[in-house]
Order: C-alpha cells, then structure tokens, then sequence
C-alpha cells in the first residue's frame, strides 16, 4: 500500500493538482512515526511512510493546512474521515482545498504498546502474516498482531471511508464493535466503586493537554482552560477537583461531536482510559435521543444542538444510571 | 559493598520505612511505573523506568508557597510550609540522579529557592543500576553510566541479591541504620553485571549520538536554522515532553481565589503551551515554531552556555517514547547538529 | 454523639429563570411560603444559559446540592431554550452518576412564574434529599473549604 500511496503522491504532486502532501514520516525507530508535510518527490521517497504504526489521526492538522495556498493531498484512514467530516460540518476545513485519499486499515499499534506486552529494547520490527517479528536487543520476538493492537482498534467501529475524493484499495463496512462493553461494566458498578475506578485513573493525569490537543474535536482557538479571563484557565491540577473539572468539560464539550477516534487514550502519556468518557456520552446519547455517530455525515444537527419536545426529563438519570 | 538477600528486600523496605517516609518505583492499574509510597508487601516494578521522573520529590508539580486570609481589612499573610519529613527515593535510575544535579545549578544558586532546598535536604537518593535499557536511552551522550549510577547510596539488583555502596554521608547513615539486614561482600558480582550492561550499552542505537556544535559558539547559527520549521510543524504544542522531563524546571505562579482569601502556588510550566511566559504586552513567542524551539535550545544550548557545557538534557528516553507525535530531542539533535550545522 | 444528618445545613444554588421560576421564588415569598435559606439564588436569563461548568464551579465553592429551575418545556420565554437546557443537563447528570457521584445532589425542575408554591415544595424536598445526603465529598476543592 505504501508503494501505491507514494506513487499517487508523486503523480499528483507532479501534475500540479496537490502543492502539498500530508503524510507520515519515518523516525530513529520502527515505530515512532510523525505526522509531516511533504513539498517534493525527494521527500517522498526518502521519508514517506504507511505502516502498521501510523495511528496519528491528520484529520485536525487540515485547518491550518486547508488555509495555505493551494491544494493539500491528505491521506486518512477510515476512521479519520468521520473527524474529518465532522471538521467540515463545523466549518473548521476549507474542503475544496483539501483532496482526499481514502487508504485502507487494519488496525495501527504503537511502541508504548508493545512495550505493555513486555517487548524491551525494540531495534526493528517485521512481519510475517499474522505475526510481528521483533528484534529486541535481549533477542528476537514473535507478538501475534492482533494482541498488541491498541483497544480502540480492537473495538474498531468502522472500516468505511465516509468522505474521499478518491479510495486506494478497498471500502470496508460499519462493523458490529464491542466497544460500549467496558462503559456498561462500569455502569453497572455502585457509585463507591465507580467513584474509586475514576479516581484512580484522573488522579495520574498530569495535565499535559496531550488529549485535548490532539482531539480533532477539540477545535476552540482558545481553549476554555487556557483563557486567564476564564476565571477556571488551570495549568496544573491543584486539587483533584480539577482533575474532575477537567475531564468532565472535556468531554462534554465534545459530547455529540466526539466521533470516536481514540486519539485521546492513544496520546494519554499516563494511559488514563479517556475514550470511556467520550464513549458515555455516546452511549447516553444514542439510548436517549437515538443512534448518532458525529462525522457520519455532514448535515444532520448535532445531538447538542437539537431536541425534540418529547425528550426525556433529566430525572431519568435517576431511575436509569449506574447500578439501577 | 553490601550485600542483602532478594528474599529479603520487603524487610530492608520496613527498615527503612521505620523511620522515614519511603518511596519505591510500582506499577499502578495502568501497567505502568510510578513511585509510590512503600507499605508493607508493595512490590518494585520490572519495568525500566517511571513514567513521571524522581524529580517530583524536589520539584512537585504543584506547591504552595503563600496564604492571604481576608480579615475585615486586614490581610494576613501566612507561610504554608511545614517542616518537611525525611524521606528516601529507592531505586532511581542513573538519569534522574544526575537530574538533581541539573536542578540543583537551577534552584540552588543564588537566590536559593528554599522549598526546593528544603525537600534536598531531607531527602536520601537510593539509585539502581540499570541492567536491560531501552532503545530510547541515551544517558552515554551525558556521560552518564547507568551501570554505575550517582546518588547518596548506588545499588545493583542481580536474581538473588541487592547490593549497596554509600557514596555520601546521607547514605551512609541509611546502611549504619540497616545494620544486622547487609553482609559485606566483595564487589565481583556487581563487576560482573556491570561489564555486561556496558555492552548493551555500546549497542544502543543512539550510543554514538554526537551534541557537536550545541554550544553558546553556535547559538545563532542554530536559533536561525530553517530546519525548525519542518522539526516543529506537527507539534500539538502539548505538554507531554516537558512534564515527563527530569529536568524541565519552568514553573508558573498563580493566584487562587478560595473564597475567603488567595492561595498563590506554583505550577509547572510548559515551553509548549501558548501562555508559556506571557506578560503584560502578550506573548513573546507568538508561533509553536519559537515555543518548540525554546525547549531544545534551552537543554542544548542556553543551559550548556550557562553552566560550563552542561547539557539540560540527561538521556532518559522520556520524550521519546511518550511524544503523541514522536518528535523528540535526539530527532532535533541529529537534524541540527553535527555535520549539518 | 450528634447525628450529624440531622444538624447538616446543606449549602444549594439554584440557578433561576428570569421569566419564570425567579419570578416564582418571588411569589412563594409574598404568599410567605417557608423554605430553607440555605437555598442561594442566581438568576439567569434563560435555562439554557447554565454552562455545565457553572454546576462544576457551584460545587467547587461549596454547594451541596444544584438545582436548575425554567419554565416548563414548551413555554420557554426564548422558544426553545430550556429544551437545550434539558438534554444539557440530563446528559451532565448522567456523567456525574458514571464517576459516582451522587445524582440526586443535582436536579432540574420546571417552575413557572405562577407556582409559587411549587417553587416552595421543590426547594423543600430538595434540601431534604441533599441533607440526607450529607455533605459533598465527591465533587469538592479543599481549597476552598478552608
């Protein structure tokens, strides 16, 4: 796919279609790859990449590269087109500057990943059909490659592009995903229990911004957080409050918005589950409003900013809620 | 060279423990490690390192440094510090040893930052040598042996046993206290395993990496380089990279407002963030490009300018593993550094 | 020793409507219907101007309980207002149950302007419910409790 994908690049690159190629680059490893702009054929060929480690959603990167001169080629995975559609309902991409490429995945791991399945010192990483093979500087490694995909893939929701100017290999389907299981495990806990599992979690946060940074939801110029006048701008959590505080406001300001790429828990340095906020949310929202997956289209209204007059009363989070 | 049997490790912990406050690098729910407080049965992580650095115990991420309580028009003005208990870090690996030694060329020159004087003094560093690094490490390019950690007391971990070597005052009282728990030994176990982590050490990927040219000499040449665009250009501007950092020591201070008075604290700061040192005309850097490379040219060239080639970096592979984007300081290094400069 | 239940004078905000429910507050005191004077009353234009931080910020500053009031669905002053309001706040109360926190610290009750009463009876129950809830421990700054 990589060879098909650099040679879509050059072709389009060469015609004067694109000025600009969003893209993944090659690191010192086999695994840490960044997201990266390419202007020429050299560049292409030297540092482009399309590998089981491109997990980096490009979707967010377009409001700025959308507003350059000139067309940008991107290139998104299926997952990436419902951020990416979700960017052009909210007026964030200028889409007649961007030309989609839709290319196929099968799920993308990262380094901090294999290392959770005890892989030390990784010098270089193959594969042989359903196996990574893994030099290690304490010897060689065979990793089944569906056991070290991160969760997000294993629960993957979707391998259909929803938005694409053109499609390199073949459209997958919505799938049939697990990936409300945990949310409902956690539901059905008592309220102590719920309160001890969050605590334990949000209390590792270092308040990096790592999650809301990288969210393609998460689009304000000025974040709530950030803005002195605010009145609540936090630079760290200096009592668990804020800890709280912030996740909750996180979430809900992407609640309806939120289409579920996981960038949030693949970013997380301290592996906080995020993803199982913004999953609440959705869950809530289809059970209560009806099924809504943001970024599936470009024009239907928002869970947030519509309503029906029958809608349930809040009291409902009374009867309903965790441990009923 | 001391010695203790592995069997007998929780015992040296409640030794310790007896009468000071002690930390010891565990996992959490996450799979990860962080130091945490030691009680009985707590067992140490496998893993090489902690996701935080030790530098918290000097250097927490949040502190408070004064109180202003409201009394009808009075306002009083109260110092929030208590004496601070002696405490001991157990198994802090060679990088972030040499990190307080970094901070200390920060907090401990005049002025004397004394909440951070405070917490040095009541602390003993027990360091761990390192036996299987990681690809990420690159502590050799600081002339750091991890081999052969610093630290009040440095230790070596084989299958059986622990072994000790006080190198200060402070860690010597920690083995006197231990007394009966440690035999002496002689020191060719601990030969042994350090001549077999060195040649991991050698094979390292980045066991070569050269830091030519960051120096005050080239400080224009590099703070001009174009290359910066293209190093910066997908950079969330997250704080990730500088709060896992042993050695970023950026700090703000802010005013909380309780309701009945103001709690003024510090925080740690983030190069990276869009208010980083803002005043009261904005903000000096306006663009993530400057604020990504105040960072590297704050470790690799400002700090060594400063404090006699000292480099603010110490290799531990933090950043690199733990970057969303995985732009880090050795992809800066090779990029600028070197022949390319 | 006290129960300390029964002495606990919860602290609860209550964001008001403009066009229905402070104007309710307002008839429920000059009928001179009792309720608690714990209750503190922040008026606001309409529902849907309450941000789900203002509920957060009420209880970082102490409150025990929050309660939301707006005219009843269909009479918004606005059109459509408290209908935001409503999904807003059910969605709110959800997450907070989900990181156990007690639901019933937070509420919404429609009022209108004419039901002074109503206004009366729902402060009443709802300190009552928070008083048996005690104080709040879950969404609470120390730092502002000293």
């Amino acid at each position: 796919m990589q060879k098909i994908m650099i040679a879509k690049a050059k072709e389009l690159l060469q015609s004067g279609a694109v000025d600009r190629v969003l893209g993944w680059k090659t690191g010192e490893f086999a695994y840490d790859i960044t997201p990266a702009v390419f202007e020429t054929i050299e560049e292409l060929e030297q540092s482009f990449v399309y590998d089981d480690f491109c997990g980096a959603n490009l979707s967010k990167y377009l409001i700025k590269a959308s507003r350059l001169d000139g067309k940008t080629l991107v290139f998104l995975k299926p997952c990436d087109t419902y951020s990416f559609n979700q960017l052009i309902k909210e007026h964030r991409i200028l889409r007649d500057n961007v030309y989609v490429v839709g290319v196929p995945c099968e799920g993308k791991t990262d380094g901090e990943t294999l290392k959770q399945h005890g892989i030390k010192g990784i010098l270089g990483i193959g594969s042989q059909g359903d196996d990574f093979i893994i030099d290690t500087l304490y010897g060689e490694k065979t990793v089944k490659r569906a056991d070290v995909l991160p969760e997000r893939c294993q629960n993957c929701k979707s391998k259909q592009h929803v938005v694409y100017d053109e499609l390199l290999g073949e459209d997958g389907q919505v799938l049939d995903s697990h990936r409300f299981d945990m949310v409902e495990k956690i539901e059905a806990m008592t309220p102590d229990e719920r309160f001890d599992f969050w605590r334990g979690e949000l209390s590792r946060c270092i308040r990096c911004n790592a999650c809301r940074n990288v969210c393609p939801a998460c689009s304000c110029e000025k974040c709530v957080f950030d803005n002195d006048a605010s009145g609540i701008a936090q630079k760290a959590a200096a009592d668990s409050f804020e800890e709280n505080m912030f996740h909750i406001i996180r979430a809900f300001h992407v609640a309806g918005r939120c289409t579920d790429c996981g960038e949030c828990s693949r970013v997380c340095p301290q592996n906080i589950p995020l993803h199982l906020l913004n999953r609440k949310f959705i869950k809530d929202i289809n059970e209560l409003y009806g099924d809504f997956q943001a970024g599936a289209d470009t024009e239907s209204r928002a869970p947030l900013t519509n309503y029906q007059e029958s809608d349930v009363e809040p009291s409902i989070v009374y009867h309903k809620g965790g441990n009923r | 060279m001391l010695k203790l049997s592995l069997d007998r490790l929780n015992d040296l912990f409640a030794a310790v423990a007896a009468d000071q406050v002690l930390y010891i690098p565990a996992d959490d729910a996450s799979g990860q490690a962080r130091f945490q407080r030691w009680h009985d049965g707590l067992e140490m992580t496998g893993a090489l390192n902690t996701v935080r650095s030790a530098k918290d115990f000097f250097f927490p991420q949040t502190e408070n440094l004064v109180d202003f309580k409201l009394k009808g028009k009075e306002i009083e003005i109260i110092d929030p510090r208590t004496e601070h208990e002696d405490f001991v870090i157990f198994g802090v690996r060679a990088c972030d040893a040499r990190s307080f030694t970094i901070l200390d060329k920060v907090f401990l020159v005049d002025p004397v930052d004394s909440y951070y004087q405070s917490r040095r003094e009541h602390g003993t560093v027990v360091t761990m040598a390192c036996t299987q690094p990681e690809e990420t490490c690159f502590c050799t390019a600081f002339g750091i042996d991890a081999a052969a950690p610093e630290g009040d007391c440095s230790c070596w971990m084989d299958d059986t046993s622990l072994y000790l070597q006080p190198q200060t005052d402070k860690g010597q009282r920690l083995v006197d206290h231990l007394g009966d728990l440690l035999q002496t030994c002689d020191d060719s176990a601990v030969a042994a395993q350090q001549q077999s982590t060195r040649a991991v050490l050698e094979k390292l990927p980045f066991a070569n990496l050269s830091l030519d040219g960051f120096d005050g000499e080239h400080l224009l040449e590099l703070f001009d380089s174009e290359k910066w665009a293209e190093l910066s250009e997908a950079c969330l501007g997250c704080g990730t990279c500088t709060f896992v950092c042993p050695t970023c020591q950026c700090y703000d201070i802010k005013d909380f407002d309780t309701g009945s008075g103001i709690q003024r604290f510090r925080c740690w700061d983030s190069c990276m963030y869009s208010d980083f040192t803002k005043m009261a005309h904005g903000n000096p850097r306006l663009t993530q490009l400057e604020r990504f490379r105040q960072r590297f040219m704050h470790k690799l060239v400002y700090f060594p300018a400063n404090n006699e080639g000292e480099y603010g970096c110490v290799g531990c592979g933090r950043c690199l593993s733990k970057c969303p984007i995985s732009m880090n300081i050795v992809k800066v290094a090779k990029s600028l550094g070197g022949e390319n400069l | 020793m006290q129960d300390v239940k029964t002495t606990f004078k919860p602290k609860i905000v209550a964001f008001c409507c403009n066009w229905c429910s402070y104007a309710g507050a307002d008839l429920a005191g000059t009928n001179r219907l009792s309720y608690p004077a714990d209750v503190k009353i922040i008026r606001v234009p309409c529902s849907c101007r309450v941000n789900p931080m203002f509920i957060l910020r009420a209880f970082q500053r102490g409150a025990d309980g929050v309660i939301l009031c707006g005219c009843h669905p269909g009479d918004c002053h606005y059109t459509s207002g408290n209908y935001y309001a409503r999904r807003r706040m059910t969605l709110l109360f959800s997450m907070l149950d989900y990181l156990g926190i007690e639901k019933e610290r937070t509420r919404v009750e429609w009022v209108s302007a004419a039901e002074g009463a109503k206004f009366a009876e729902t402060m009443n129950s709802f300190v009552e419910t928070v008083r048996s809830l005690g104080e709040n421990k879950r969404l609470e700054d120390l730092r502002c409790k000293k």
